[in-house]
């Protein structure tokens, strides 16, 4: 399979990056380039096979659903861009 | 005086703890080092001296009071992946522009309580994504080896080449590493530097940037393998905060450390033997085969036949695990934020501003096989590769195995922007190719020090050992080390 520059660009918006024409144009090649290559993954038998989820045979641990953690509202937002009382600050949203 | 910086850690402990010199005394050394180097090598974005000689005297005070821990004094560098307090910590991307996090990582965590100093935080690829460290926001790592009779700048490997970088180049003792798919091992053969990827599960993933969580694992890099055995003892525990952290003690690596080899197993995979592999890869190759055996090991050759279908299958796995732990930079919550006429254009401008391009491939190669129509076609066909390729160990292990050799790299290091490595990104990609199944099959990898190439640049073998068998790795490492015996880069810098 491969990509066009339509795709790309549709892609890249799915991925909320903005790129230019230029940019999508040579991002274009670059991902043919990459899906080209892991094209050989057709020629593995397949069937029957399940898909890993895990390396290690290892049950998820589990804990009771409690709060067990915070209380630090100011950590929080301690590094964001723009903040007003322990809130973080984006454009209006909702006119 | 003797040259601190020469020592090993293992040296140095002993040193310290006579009080041949003060934990001060080496931290200064290593940051005159650093002050020297740094600008021709670039492997630190960050050094934070003040805080460096805090702890080194925090160190001298228990030392005087026979307190210290494992790691009492011992000056290291941190990868700028780790999550460090109030310390630079960007993955070297621009996107995090200016994050300091309010807490540590427990890999760190746990190296602290050991007693270790921080010298600062060292330069990788952005995000971790890359083989040659020129992906990084902060500029280019350089090799502190170069070829015999040139002055042409190459690369230290990727995506630690800081860290490799910075313990060839005496500028730390040992630094943390993490590796996805090769990115300890590859830049510690590049710098004749010892580097160890844990088996998935061993260190904790709390507090390191995400890259792709089902692959990535720390690790150390240093100078021999007795030192790197002595820092995994204290990055690896047992972590409630990270639930894929594994319910095993963590043993003394060192303890394995001269152990005769006595009948282990050693497999040699048929697939591993590359067309067009350079014939001094292919000779390193067969000298290590025959150290092992003089040693007492039994040779076997062994199968893994979907060695070739790793590169692909971790090329649609681990970007899809990017695309999905990248989204988390929206310029909301931390980092840089570019404005825009609405929300979703200012997502769009900042993502657009501070990612790379190397990074913006693979979060748009992950969104792509992640989208609707596509997900059975690519994420679940290389997920059932991948369950295919661990099979392949699982059989070499059921036959007997106890560790399996391979060349680490399919080359020495190249030059810095190599425009044949830049012409398409699966040539870099190739780089990985024999180090990223043990990264699929959540196995250890360490590689050694074996030799060095025509041109007069490090090079290195891989071992692949059963999952938690670490120790094993050392115990065989070792033996490799002390045939090949030990490289030191030319002193071109500082």
């Amino acid at each position: 399979m491969s990509v066009d520059t339509d795709t790309v660009k549709r892609v890249a918006h799915l991925a909320r990056i903005k790129v230019t024409d230029d940019a999508a144009e040579r991002m274009t090649g670059e991902l043919n380039a990459i899906l080209g290559f892991v094209e050989q993954l057709d020629e593995v038998n397949i069937d029957g096979v399940e898909p890993m989820t895990s390396v290690v045979e290892q049950t998820m641990k589990k804990r009771v659903d409690g709060v067990t953690d915070g209380g630090y509202a100011a950590d929080v937002v301690a590094n964001a861009p723009m903040t007003e009382d322990n809130f973080f600050m984006v454009p209006k949203v909702v006119e | 005086m003797t040259d601190l910086t020469k020592l090993t850690i293992a040296e140095a402990r002993e040193k310290l703890a006579n009080k041949d010199f003060t934990a001060l005394e080496l931290t200064e050394a290593f940051l005159a080092n650093i002050e020297a180097g740094n600008g021709a090598i670039n492997a630190y974005v960050t050094v934070t001296g003040d805080k460096a000689r805090e702890m080194a005297k925090a160190s001298d005070e228990k030392l005087a009071k026979g307190e210290g821990g494992a790691l009492e004094g011992i000056p290291l560098g941190i990868k700028d992946l780790f999550a460090t307090k109030g310390v630079h910590t960007q993955a070297c991307s621009h996107i995090l522009d200016g994050f300091k996090p309010v807490y540590e990582s427990t890999v760190t965590s746990n190296l602290w309580a050991d007693g270790a100093v921080m010298l600062g935080k060292l330069n990788m690829d952005e995000f971790a994504m890359g083989s040659s460290n020129e992906t990084s926001y902060y500029g280019n790592v350089i090799n502190p080896y170069r070829k015999n009779g040139s002055n042409q700048d190459l690369v230290p490997g990727g995506s630690s080449g800081g860290s490799a970088a910075s313990v060839a180049a005496r500028m730390c003792m040992g630094a943390t590493a993490t590796d996805t798919g090769g990115s300890i091992r590859q830049p510690a053969a590049f710098t004749g530097t010892v580097g160890i990827k844990p088996t998935y599960g061993r260190c904790s993933r709390w507090g390191v940037v995400a890259f792709a969580s089902s692959l990535d694992q720390a690790g150390p890099i240093a100078h021999t393998v007795r030192d790197s055995a002595i820092l995994l003892k204290s990055m690896a525990s047992v972590d409630e905060k990270d639930t894929t952290s594994v319910d095993i003690e963590v043993p003394d690596y060192e303890a394995a450390i001269g152990k005769s080899v006595k009948g282990l197993k050693i497999g040699i995979p048929a697939e591993y033997r590359m067309d067009g592999m350079p014939g001094e890869i292919e000779e390193l190759w067969q000298k290590g085969i025959e150290w092992l055996k003089a040693a007492g090991a039994e040779i076997v050759d062994i199968s893994l036949p979907h060695t070739k279908y790793a590169l692909p299958a971790y090329y649609i796995v681990a970007p899809a695990e990017a695309s999905s732990n990248l989204a988390r930079y929206d310029g909301v919550r931390y980092g840089l934020r570019v404005p825009g006429t609405d929300i979703a254009d200012m997502y769009e401008n900042t993502r657009a501003a501070g990612f790379g391009d190397e990074v913006k491939r693979r979060i748009l190669i992950g969104t792509y096989v992640l989208s609707a129509g596509y997900y059975d076609a690519y994420y679940l066909k290389a997920q059932k590769v991948r369950s295919l390729i661990k099979r392949d160990f699982d059989l070499a292990w059921a036959n007997g195995v106890d560790a399996i050799l391979t060349p680490a790299t399919p080359s020495a290091a190249f030059g810095v922007a190599d425009q044949d490595m830049h012409s398409d990104p699966v040539k870099m990609y190739m780089q990985d190719v024999f180090t990223v199944t043990v990264n699929m099959a959540g196995l250890p990898g360490i590689s050694v020090p074996a030799g060095l190439s025509n041109e007069g640049l490090p090079l290195g073998l891989q071992l692949i050992g059963k999952p938690f068998d670490e120790s094993t790795l050392f115990q065989l490492g070792s033996v490799i080390e002390d045939a090949a015996g030990s490289f030191e880069p030319g002193k071109w810098w500082g």
